[in-house]
C-alpha cells in the first residue's frame, strides 16, 4: 500500500492533546449480502486500533463489524507536548495492518 | 426571423406561468433579495453553508464536522483516478484542460450547438465514452469522486452559470424553474414551498435550508448516506419525501433543474465538497 490508510491530526493544548484520525476501510460486517450473486460479503474489518506516545500506548480501542465504514475517531489524552510524534496503527480480522505516525501540533 | 421570435414568446408563456416576461436575470433578482430581506443577519456569501448558515446550533456540530471531513478520502480517491491514463493513453486531463484553474463554477452550461445542458457528471462521463471508457453510475461511488476531486480545485470560484439567449437555453432554464415552482407527489409540494417559502422554518426535527446556496456544495458527504452523493441523488431524495416518482439521475427533467437551481446561486462561491448531515 502505497499511501497510508490512516489520516491523522492531533493538536495539543496544555499538555492535553486532542487526536483525530480518518481511517480506510470497508469495515463489512460479514452479514451483508451481494445484491447480483446473492452470496455473504465475507466479514472484513478493524479489530483494534493502538495509539502510541513516547513508547507508552494511551488508546486502545477494540473494534467489531458494526463500526461505519471509513471510521472516524478521536480521543484526547495528557502528558504531551506540541512537536511530540505518535504512532497509531490497526489490525483488522483478516489480519492486514496499517500504521502511521504523525506530528503533533 | 419573426417565426423565432413568435415561437419563443409562446414557449416563454407556456412555460411560466409565473411570470411570463420575467428573464432569468430578473428571477435571479427577486430570490436573491427575497433570501436577503428574510434573513437580513446572513452575509449573502454564507447561504453556501445550506442550513448551517442560519441555525446556530446544527452550525456548531457541522464545524466540529468540517475539521476533519469524511469527504477528503474522496478526494484523494478522486485525484488518484482522475490522474490515471485511459486505456487509449488519454485522460481525464486532456478533457478538462483547465481543470486546475478550477471548471466547477461553469457547470452546468449550455450547449447551444447541441441543444442541451451539459452537467460536470454528464461532462464526465463524455469523457470516458469518447475515450473508449466505460461509463460511470450516475449518482454515487467513481464519478462522485472525481466530481470532489475537481470541486475542491474549483474552491472560492464564483458559481458563473450562463443562459444564452437561445430559444432552446431559455427552455430548458424554464423547465427547471418550472420544476422548482411546481406541486408535485401525493404530499403536493414543491421544491419552493420548503426551500424557498418556508425556509427556515421546522419540519419535523429539521430546519428547512434556504435554496439560495445549494447547489455550491456538491458533490456531497451525506451522514445520513454514509457517502458522497451528487446533485441529483439528492433531487430523487427530495421528491421521494414529497411522495412522488424520483425522475433518473442525469435526466433531462434534473438537468433543467440544476440549471435553474445553480443559476439562482450566481456569485455565491464554491465550497464543495462539502459534509452534510
Amino acid at each position: 500500500m502505497a499511501k497510508s490508510s490512516i489520516k491523522i491530526r492531533a493538536k495539543v493544548k496544555k499538555g492535553e492533546a486532542k487526536v483525530k484520525c480518518l481511517i480506510s476501510h470497508p469495515m463489512e460486517t460479514g452479514l451483508r449480502k451481494d445484491k447480483k450473486s446473492g452470496k455473504l460479503i465475507p466479514a472484513h474489518f478493524i479489530q483494534e486500533v493502538v495509539c502510541e506516545h513516547d513508547g507508552k500506548t494511551v488508546m486502545n480501542a477494540q473494534w467489531s463489524g458494526t463500526i461505519s465504514k471509513n471510521p472516524f475517531l478521536s480521543f484526547e489524552f495528557t502528558g504531551a507536548k506540541a512537536g511530540d510524534m505518535i504512532k497509531v496503527s490497526w489490525v483488522d480480522n483478516t489480519g492486514k495492518s496499517d500504521t502511521t505516525e504523525a506530528k503533533m501540533k | 426571423m419573426i417565426k423565432i421570435a413568435t415561437a419563443l414568446s409562446v414557449m416563454l408563456i407556456a412555460a411560466t406561468p409565473f411570470a411570463a416576461q420575467a428573464t432569468p436575470d430578473d428571477d435571479l433578482k427577486a430570490f436573491r433579495s427575497y433570501f436577503t430581506k428574510k434573513f437580513p443577519e446572513v452575509p449573502v456569501n454564507d447561504f453556501i453553508n445550506g442550513v448551517y448558515s442560519i441555525d446556530a446550533a446544527s452550525r456548531e456540530q457541522w464545524e466540529a464536522f468540517e475539521e476533519f471531513p469524511s469527504y477528503e478520502i474522496s478526494i484523494d480517491n478522486g485525484e488518484e483516478k482522475f490522474n490515471k491514463k485511459f486505456a487509449n493513453g488519454k485522460s481525464y486531463a486532456d478533457c478538462f484542460p483547465n481543470y486546475k484553474k478550477g471548471i466547477k463554477q461553469n457547470y452546468p452550461y449550455f450547449d447551444t450547438d447541441k441543444g442541451e445542458v451539459v452537467t460536470l457528471e454528464g461532462a464526465i462521463n463524455k469523457c470516458r465514452t469518447d475515450n473508449g471508457e466505460e461509463a460511470l453510475k450516475w449518482s454515487k461511488g467513481e464519478i462522485t469522486e472525481i466530481g470532489a476531486y475537481l470541486a475542491s480545485l474549483s474552491r472560492g470560484q464564483k458559481t458563473n452559470v450562463k443562459v444564452p439567449n437561445d430559444a432552446k437555453a431559455i427552455a430548458a432554464y424554464n423547465r427547471g424553474k418550472k420544476h422548482f415552482y411546481a406541486k408535485r407527489g401525493q404530499l403536493n409540494m414543491s421544491c419552493a414551498d420548503c426551500h424557498y417559502y418556508y425556509s427556515g422554518s421546522k419540519i419535523r426535527a429539521d430546519i428547512l435550508s434556504p435554496a439560495l446556496g445549494h447547489t455550491t456544495g456538491f458533490p456531497v458527504y451525506r451522514n445520513k448516506w454514509a457517502g458522497m452523493g451528487t446533485l441529483h441523488r439528492r433531487y430523487g431524495g427530495c421528491n421521494k419525501q414529497v411522495r412522488a416518482k424520483p425522475f433518473k439521475s442525469q435526466s433531462d427533467e434534473y438537468k433543467a433543474l440544476e440549471y435553474f437551481h445553480t443559476y439562482m446561486s450566481n456569485g455565491l462561491e464554491i465550497n464543495g465538497p462539502s459534509q452534510r448531515k
